[in-house]
C-alpha cells in the first residue's frame, strides 16, 4: 500500500533522472566523450549519494510552504505534479518539476484550508528567476578563465581531450550530486510530514525516515538514468548544447555549482555566519540552468548563441507550470476526497489561551483578551482573524501559526526503551535522559514540548546552541505523536 | 598510463609532421640534380623521397587507426584526420614530380632551369609554412592563423612565377615543336599543385582553427 502511494513520488523520480540526467551527461555522452554506460553509473551513484546527505536542505524550504499531511495528498500532489511536467514537456517547454511541485502544494493548500507561506513562495519565484541568470553569470566567468587558461597553457588537442573527458566526469558526479541533492525535493519533499517509515538503526549508521524516502527517490532517478536517460541524451542534450565539449564542460560546472549552492546547508550557514547574502535552499531547474549557462557563452561570444525563444518559453513557464500543477492538484483532490473517499489531508486546529497569549506576547505579538480561547479549524481562518484584528500586523501570521498550532503529543514510557534503541547512536546520553524526565507528559503544543525538553537539557530557548537539535525535535515530535499521519 | 598513451600519439604527429617537412627541400635539390645531370645523386633522392612517402602513408595510417580505436578527440577527428590526409598528398605530389622527371625526361632548356628552380623554392615556402601552422593547428589554434598568410603569400608568388614560366615557353621561338611547349606546361603545373596543396590546406586549418577554439 505504502508503495502505491509513494508511485506518484518514484514516477516524478523517474522521469527526472529520465530527463534531467542529460542535462549533466548529455554533451559528454552525445559527443561521445563519455560512454552512457560511465555516465549513467556516475550519475546514479551521485544522485542518491546528493540526494541522501544533502537532500534535507531544500526540502525544508518546500515544507514551509506547505505541509501535505496525509498520504492520499501527497500521493496526488506528486502525480499532478508529474503530469504537469509531463504535459509542459510534451508543449516542449523546458519545465521544470521545481515549478510543477510548488504549483501542486498550492493546490494542496487551497484544497485543505491551509494558507500558504508567502515569504517562502517569494523566496522560491526568486530563486527560479535569479538561478539562470546565475548559470549565465557562472560560465561567462568560467568561459574567460579557462580561454585564457588554454590560451596560456598551449595545451595539445590529444591532451585537452583528456582533461576533457576527465573534466566531464568529475564535473558530471559533482552535477548529479548536486542534482540529488537540490532536486530530491520535488520528488519526496511532500511524502515526508506523512512518511510512513521509521528510522533504521544499523549500530553503525542511523538512517531516518527522511533518508529512507529520499534513498528511495534516489533509485526511481538512477532507474530513470538507466532506462530512459540515454536516449534524451542522443536527442535533446546535443540539440540544446551544440558547443565544443570544452563550452559544454563550462556550462556543466556553471550549472553544477548553481544547484549546489541551493542545495548546500553548509554553503548557506557559512554565508549567513559572515553576514553575507546567503542563496535561498530551494529546487530549482536544471534544465533551465543548461539553457542560463549556454546564453552566457553565447552573450561573451557575441550573442549569435541566444535562443531567445527559449528564454520566452522559460518565462511562460515560471507562470503557466506552477498553475497548471495547482489546478490539476486541486481538482484531482476534489475526486480522490469525494468519489473515492480518501483521506487527502488531516486538519489542523489552531487555538489560543493563556499560555499561548503570554507566549506570542514575548514574540511582540498582542492578542486581544476578546480572542481568548478562540478556536479556529484551519489556518486559513487564523488569517481572516489577523485581517480583521488591527492590533495583529498581518506579518506576524506566521508565528501566531507556529504558536497556536495544536498537536497531540504524549511522551509515553511504554514507547521508550525502542526509542532509545533507535536513537542511541544519534542521540547524546544526557538528550535522552532529558526526555526521559518528561515521561508521561502530554502537549497541546510543539513549542511546550520544545521548550519544556530544553529547560531539562538545561539550555535556554534563546540560546542558538539548540538551532542543532531542529531535526531531533522533529524526531521526537513526529515519533511521539499520537495523530496518526 | 593515459597521458603517456597520449604522448605517443603526439610523437607520431610530430614525426609525421617532420617526414613532409623533410620531403620538401628534395624538389629543389631533386631538380637541381636533374638540371645538372648528377643521375647519381637525383636517383638517390627519389629512392629516399619513396622511403619518406611509405613512412608518411604508415605513421598516418597508424594515427587513424588509434583515434578511431581509441575514440578519441571524437569533435575534431574528422578535421584531424582530413589535415593529416591533405598533408599526405603533399609528400605523394612532390614524390610524384621527382618520379615524373625521371620517368619522363622532359627536355629543359637551361634558360628556363632558374625559374624552374624559383619554382620549386617558392613551392616549399609554402610547404614550410602549411607544416608550421599544422603543429600550432594541434597546440596553439590562435597562433597557427598567423601563420597562413605567409602560405598564401608564397602560393601566389608560386602562381606568378609559374605564368610567367608558361607564357615564355609558349612565346619562345628557339621551342618549335608544341609538344615540348606542353611538356614544359605539364610539369610547370605539377610542381605548381604542390604550393596548390600547401593552400587547400590553409583553407581547411583556417575553418579547424575556429572550431577548435572553446
Amino acid at each position: 500500500m505504502i508503495l502505491i502511494y509513494l508511485s506518484s513520488g518514484l514516477f516524478l523520480g523517474w522521469s527526472l533522472g529520465a530527463n534531467d540526467a542529460s542535462n549533466i551527461f548529455g554533451t559528454a555522452v552525445g559527443t561521445k566523450m563519455v560512454r552512457f554506460k560511465t555516465a549513467a553509473i556516475i550519475a546514479s551513484i551521485f544522485v542518491i549519494i546528493g540526494a541522501v546527505l544533502s537532500g534535507t536542505g531544500a526540502s525544508h524550504t518546500l515544507g514551509t510552504l506547505g505541509s501535505v499531511n496525509a498520504l492520499g495528498g501527497a500521493f496526488m500532489v506528486a502525480l499532478a505534479a508529474g503530469m504537469s511536467v509531463f504535459w509542459m514537456t510534451k508543449m516542449q517547454i523546458p519545465v521544470s518539476t521545481s515549478q510543477a511541485i510548488v504549483g501542486a502544494i498550492i493546490g494542496w493548500n487551497f484544497f485543505a484550508n491551509m494558507l500558504t507561506n508567502y515569504n517562502s513562495l517569494i523566496k522560491i519565484v526568486f530563486s527560479w528567476v535569479i538561478s539562470p541568470v546565475l548559470a549565465a553569470i557562472f560560465s561567462m566567468l568560467l568561459y574567460i578563465l579557462v580561454k585564457k587558461l588554454l590560451q596560456y597553457l598551449s595545451i595539445s588537442i590529444f591532451r585537452l581531450d583528456i582533461f576533457t573527458r576527465a573534466g566531464l566526469i568529475i564535473v558530471g558526479a559533482f552535477g548529479a550530486y548536486s542534482l540529488g541533492a537540490n532536486n530530491i525535493a520535488n520528488v519526496m519533499g511532500v511524502f515526508i510530514p506523512s512518511s510512513p517509515f521509521h528510522t533504521i538503526n544499523l549500530g553503525f549508521i542511523r538512517i531516518g525516515n527522511t533518508e529512507i524516502l529520499f534513498f528511495l527517490g534516489g533509485i526511481a532517478i538512477a532507474v530513470g538514468i538507466f532506462t530512459y536517460s540515454h536516449k534524451v541524451m542522443k536527442t535533446v542534450g546535443n540539440q540544446l548544447v551544440k558547443l565544443t565539449p570544452q563550452s559544454a564542460l563550462i556550462v556543466v560546472l556553471a550549472e553544477s555549482l548553481v544547484l549546489f549552492l541551493f542545495a548546500s546547508q553548509t554553503v548557506h550557514q557559512w554565508l549567513v555566519a559572515h553576514n553575507l547574502p546567503a542563496f535561498p535552499l530551494v529546487p530549482i531547474s536544471s534544465s533551465q540552468l543548461v539553457v542560463g549557462g549556454v546564453i552566457g557563452i553565447g552573450l561573451i561570444q557575441g550573442g549569435q548563441h541566444i535562443k531567445y525563444r527559449i528564454v520566452g518559453k522559460i518565462i511562460t513557464g515560471w507562470v503557466t507550470t506552477p498553475v497548471l500543477a495547482c489546478l490539476l492538484t486541486f481538482i484531482s483532490l476534489f475526486f480522490l476526497q469525494n468519489i473515492f473517499e480518501m483521506e487527502v489531508y488531516h486538519p489542523v486546529d489552531y487555538q489560543f489561551n493563556p499560555a499561548v497569549t503570554k507566549k506570542l506576547e514575548s514574540k511582540g505579538i498582542k492578542i486581544p483578551q476578546s480572542a481568548d480561547r478562540l478556536h479556529f479549524r484551519n489556518s486559513r481562518q487564523v488569517k481572516q482573524f489577523v485581517d480583521t484584528c488591527n492590533q495583529i500586523s498581518s506579518d506576524s501570521i506566521h508565528t501566531l501559526l507556529e504558536y497556536s498550532r495544536q498537536d497531540s503529543i504524549y511522551i509515553d514510557p511504554h514507547k521508550f526503551p525502542h526509542f532509545k534503541d533507535e536513537v542511541a547512536d544519534w542521540f547524546k546520553p544526557g538528550e535522552i535522559k532529558a526526555l526521559l524526565e518528561l515521561k508521561n507528559n502530554r502537549y497541546t503544543y510543539k513549542w511546550r514540548l520544545r521548550e519544556e525538553y530544553l529547560k531539562s537539557l538545561n539550555i535556554s530557548s534563546q540560546n542558538t546552541e539548540f538551532s542543532h537539535l531542529g531535526s531531533k525535535l522533529d524526531y521526537i515530535y513526529q515519533y511521539f505523536s499520537l495523530k496518526e499521519y | 598510463m593515459l597521458l603517456k598513451k597520449t604522448k605517443q600519439l603526439e610523437n607520431k604527429v610530430n614525426n609525421f609532421l617532420d617526414i613532409i617537412n623533410d620531403a620538401g627541400p628534395f624538389l629543389v635539390t631533386g631538380l637541381d640534380s636533374y638540371f645538372n645531370d648528377d643521375e647519381e645523386k637525383f636517383d638517390n633522392y627519389l629512392e629516399k623521397l619513396i622511403k619518406l612517402e611509405n613512412k608518411a602513408d604508415g605513421i598516418r595510417r597508424n594515427i587513424e587507426t588509434q583515434l578511431y580505436e581509441k575514440t578519441l578527440i571524437p569533435e575534431a577527428r574528422a578535421d584531424v584526420l582530413s589535415l593529416l590526409e591533405a598533408l599526405d598528398d603533399i609528400i605523394d605530389r612532390i614524390s610524384g614530380v621527382i618520379r615524373e622527371f625521371n620517368m619522363e625526361i622532359p627536355d629543359i632548356h637551361p634558360k628556363y632551369h632558374k625559374n624552374y628552380l624559383l619554382l620549386s623554392e617558392y613551392a616549399q615556402n609554402a610547404v614550410d609554412q602549411i607544416i608550421r601552422a599544422s603543429r600550432y593547428f594541434f597546440n596553439d589554434p590562435v597562433e597557427a592563423r598567423h601563420c597562413l598568410p605567409k602560405v598564401y603569400h608564397w602560393e601566389e608568388e608560386a602562381d606568378d612565377i609559374s605564368g610567367e614560366l608558361i607564357r615564355n615557353v609558349f612565346r619562345d621561338p628557339d621551342i618549335g615543336r608544341l609538344s615540348i611547349k606542353l611538356h614544359h606546361r605539364m610539369f610547370v603545373d605539377r610542381i605548381d599543385r604542390v604550393a596548390d596543396i600547401s593552400e587547400d590546406i590553409a583553407d581547411k586549418l583556417s575553418i579547424f582553427t575556429i572550431k577548435r577554439s572553446i
